[in-house]
């Protein structure tokens, strides 16, 4: 069967309309390393910022930052940020470790990104609950690969 | 190897209980192990892999590198001023990369 024109354009616009599942849109190296981060154990959605431009004309460096809503006290504080991009050639970029000393669960970094993607952040409390955050950037000049 | 650069920068005083924002540079390439140069050969990796602050000895800030931190890397971090003491900061990396810079916080 020959498709029109007017059909192909309606799949087009269904396939990018379909919702799919949070975890499941990741690319399989993401998912993998967000599982390596996260082991068996369960996540929320929430409490994490990731403050990232969101069009970056040079993806050989981009400033991000992330941080976690937390009392940061003695009892109740952030352990752990880790950072992933799911569409780098290595999606783990970095993990960070804060103590009560830090005040604020806060970090600023300038990170790598080849292409336009979705970045994610998972903190890991003091209690062991884990929360996952994430945000979308569109970049025009890829970094990572590119030759020099 | 020579030192490499490194540019941490602290406020001179800060009063006790305030948020300071420390800001740690260090000048490396951080090849990621991806990249070829222009005959078309793959440029080896060359990472910072560790970076720590203590302060008084004490660790209080780490971060472990993995991939994908731009060049000249940027580690921003706060601290909540309670005594005045020394900042020590460390990198270590790939190819025995070592790399060591100091602050003063001064809290009153």
């Amino acid at each position: 069967m020959k498709t029109t024109r007017r059909q192909m354009l309606c799949l087009a616009g269904a396939a990018t309309v379909l919702p799919a599942p949070v975890v499941l849109a990741t690319p399989d190296s993401a998912r993998q390393a967000l599982q390596q981060i996260l082991g068996n154990s369960k996540v929320n959605t929430g409490r994490v910022t990731i403050d990232l431009p969101p069009l970056v004309e040079n993806g050989n460096s981009v400033v991000v930052q992330v941080s976690v809503s937390s009392p940061m006290t003695a009892d109740d504080h952030v352990k752990a940020i880790h950072l992933v991009a799911e569409g780098n050639p290595l999606p783990s970029i970095m993990t960070a470790y804060f103590y009560p000393e830090n005040g604020r669960a806060a970090f600023t970094s300038r990170i790598r990104l080849a292409e336009s993607q979705r970045v994610w952040a998972i903190a890991h409390m003091s209690d062991g609950s884990n929360w996952l955050g994430h945000a979308d950037t569109l970049v025009t000049l890829s970094a990572c690969t590119e030759e020099r | 190897m020579a030192q490499p650069r490194t540019l941490i920068t602290v406020p001179p005083v800060v009063k006790k209980g305030e948020l300071v924002v420390v800001r740690a540079l260090i000048q490396h390439p951080m090849e990621n192990g991806f990249r070829h140069d222009e005959n078309g050969q793959r440029i080896p990796r060359d990472m910072i892999q560790r970076f720590r602050c203590l302060l008084n000895g004490k660790e209080v800030f780490r971060a472990d590198l993995q991939g994908g931190i731009a060049a000249n890397p940027l580690m921003q971090f706060t601290l909540l001023a309670q005594e005045s003491g020394a900042l020590d900061f460390f990198w270590e990396g790939d190819n025995n990369f070592r790399a060591q810079s100091k602050a003063q916080l001064l809290v009153t």
